[in-house]
């Protein structure tokens, strides 16, 4: 393995110069080189994998995004320019693709705000919390090709529990329904039409974007972002409650003027987080689940790359898109940057 | 119930939810295949021969050994050079430090699609494609690691240093005998968390392995799903395998990820 050997090489490299550290301090200028040196062969495998996989990507993506760079094609490629960008601005399924990215992000603030519920419920003193917490932490820990199929089962439209459910609870009042058609359904909470960018209400139904959005939510609630909100409470001072309460502050304005306000930094990092997370996601679910279907209304930006940079082997174009979802992502760093340091000095 | 009752009653609904899908799985995993399509999720014949027989019907062993032996490989050098540049970058001074790792820490928010495309490039030049070596060596250095570990690092105090420097320590002696012990916490929460993606990785896996006998878990899961996606009791029967090792993984280490989790974000 080539990690193995610059590992030894480094190791190596470090023992080499022993006394590095006692004589470092004795030894002036010189030493100052051989720490220097040490530093880098303590780094060495680490930076050579950085530049080599990170680094070096990240600006050879940019460049092929100005290329017609085709895996299939035996000609060389050549500069296009802007080409692929205006392209892809005028291709009528990228804004689809991207509608849809979006569609599967109305899921978090409430998954968001359902972690926040739990995360108080979780921080009284009751029995059993950690019993509870696990159970909740299950999902978002075991999520992955193998949960998706299981969801997969659980919507099936005519045995799928989750249908089953729906009918059983539509017979208790007096109704008879199927239960909508799920993972093969195009209609959503929205009404957007499938072909063009719009909506209609005879779009408006439950299908395949609301059955990813809802696991979603079922895999996020009880995840990280629970653990980070009891990790909040946790640290809000007690006598900010007392105060707050001796000038009669009831539950709602305890919520409202203490906890809401001293939660704000992991709220901010919480909602960071998920916008980047949600901005790529997307990809295993359609991969697993739908194909990117039904006609291409789980097909988010991830999935379009996919399809684009390894089912047709365009990755000057797949790059081109690639690079709108990071300027989309690094605008919302910025914005972190900017405001998150506001919150982060704890 | 008394003063909790409430609270209680809301708690047990939200872990049923979180539960029953699981229970669904398990008992559907037990199903003949004639009772897959009934509404009834409780078997009324137990088929506990589903199990072995996914090990008949796809090298499901194969696919478990190759998941382990690759997340195990990426856990062990992940963990190690993320240690080494971590313990330089929080230990040791040198020119152009702080700069690198600004560099290092703006990597982070780069979306794995960016630089997937150029990888693949870069493993269809080097004939990696379709290899252990083109699963491992990529996914063996990570900044973020890099990231967490220094941070843990910065909190033990150069005393510790100090004193073995003095007793004549090289500096690898410092760094495996003194540093890195002290920031085990670190080191567990960086080995689970690599261990659990690597284990789970999916899009890498499935651009990179064509063939059958380097299929990892999730990649075989998917073609025996499509290949034999109407025997639903099988399914069932490799996604409970599939999740098992996470299920014990995380009751083991539960303390250790929660801690890290609450740790390691909220100083990022």
């Amino acid at each position: 393995m080539i990690g193995a050997r610059e590992q030894a090489e480094a190791t190596g490299g470090a023992e080499r110069r022993p006394p590095a550290g006692p004589a470092g301090r004795a030894g002036g200028l010189h030493s100052r080189t051989r720490t220097t040196l040490v530093a880098l062969a303590f780094l060495l495998p680490n930076l050579s994998g950085f530049l080599v996989f990170t680094l070096w990507p990240v600006f050879y993506s940019l460049v092929i995004a100005f290329t017609n760079y085709n895996l299939l094609q035996a000609q060389p490629h050549r500069w296009i320019g802007p080409a692929n960008f205006i392209k892809l601005f005028h291709t009528q399924d990228f804004w689809l693709y991207f509608i849809n990215t979006f569609y599967l992000m109305l899921g978090l603030p409430v998954s968001i705000a359902g972690s926040l519920c739990l995360a108080i419920l979780l921080s009284q003193r009751i029995r059993g919390v950690i019993v509870y917490r696990t159970l909740f932490y299950l999902p978002s820990f075991t999520a992955g090709v193998a949960l998706f199929i299981l969801w997969k089962s659980l919507y099936n439209p005519d045995f799928g529990p989750v249908n089953v459910v729906i009918r059983a609870a539509a017979d208790l009042l007096g109704r008879n329904v199927h239960g909508p058609d799920w993972l093969v359904s195009t209609q959503n909470l929205l009404g957007l039409k499938v072909e063009e960018v719009g909506a209609s209400a005879k779009d408006f139904g439950l299908g395949a974007r609301d059955a990813l959005m809802f696991m979603g939510i079922w895999v996020a609630i009880g995840g990280s972002n629970m653990l980070l909100y009891i990790a909040g409470l946790a640290n809000i001072p007690q006598d900010l409650y007392e105060a707050a309460r001796i000038d009669g502050a009831g539950r709602w304005a305890l919520f409202r003027h203490v906890t809401w306000p001293q939660l704000a930094p992991t709220t901010f990092f919480i909602v960071v987080m998920s916008l980047i997370g949600g901005l790529q996601g997307g990809f295993d679910q359609a991969r697993v689940m739908t194909l990117g279907g039904p006609a291409g209304t789980t097909t988010t930006l991830s999935y379009y790359i996919y399809t684009k940079a390894f089912e047709d082997f365009q990755i000057g174009y797949a790059s081109a898109v690639a690079w709108i979802l990071f300027a989309l992502i690094f605008a919302i760093t910025l914005v972190n940057w900017r405001y998150g340091s506001r919150y982060v000095n704890d | 119930m008394g003063r909790y009752g409430a609270t209680h009653a809301v708690l047990t609904v939200v872990a049923l939810t979180m539960l029953l899908p699981f229970a669904w799985m398990v008992l559907a995993s037990f199903k003949p295949l004639s009772e897959i399509e009934q509404i009834n999720p409780i078997p009324t014949e137990w088929k506990p021969g589903n199990y072995p027989k996914i090990f008949e019907q796809i090298p499901f062993a194969k696919y478990y050994f190759n998941s382990l032996f690759v997340a195990a490989w990426v856990t062990l050098l992940q963990t190690l050079t993320s240690a080494m540049a971590a313990y330089s970058f929080a230990r040791l001074r040198w020119p152009g430090r702080d700069q690198l790792f600004k560099l290092y820490l703006a990597t982070i928010m780069i979306p794995g699609v960016v630089t997937m495309i150029p990888n693949y490039a870069l493993m269809v030049r080097l004939h990696l494609l379709d290899s252990y070596t083109g699963l491992i060596v990529p996914a063996a250095f990570s900044a973020f690691g890099t990231f967490l570990l220094r941070q843990f690092m910065l909190t033990i105090s150069p005393s510790m240093d100090e004193a073995a420097a003095i007793d004549g320590a090289t500096h690898w002696r410092i760094f495996w005998e003194v540093i890195l012990p002290l920031s085990r916490p670190g080191v567990i929460v960086l080995a689970i968390f690599t261990f659990m993606g690597t284990y789970g990785s999916f899009f890498w896996p499935l651009v990179l392995i064509k063939s059958e006998h380097l299929r990892t878990l999730p990649i075989g899961m998917v073609y025996f799903d499509t290949i034999y996606g109407r025997q639903t009791n099988l399914i069932m029967a490799a996604s409970v395998m599939n999740i098992i090792p996470l299920i014990i993984l995380f009751l083991i280490l539960q303390n250790y990820l929660v801690k890290g989790i609450q740790l390691g974000a909220l100083k990022g």
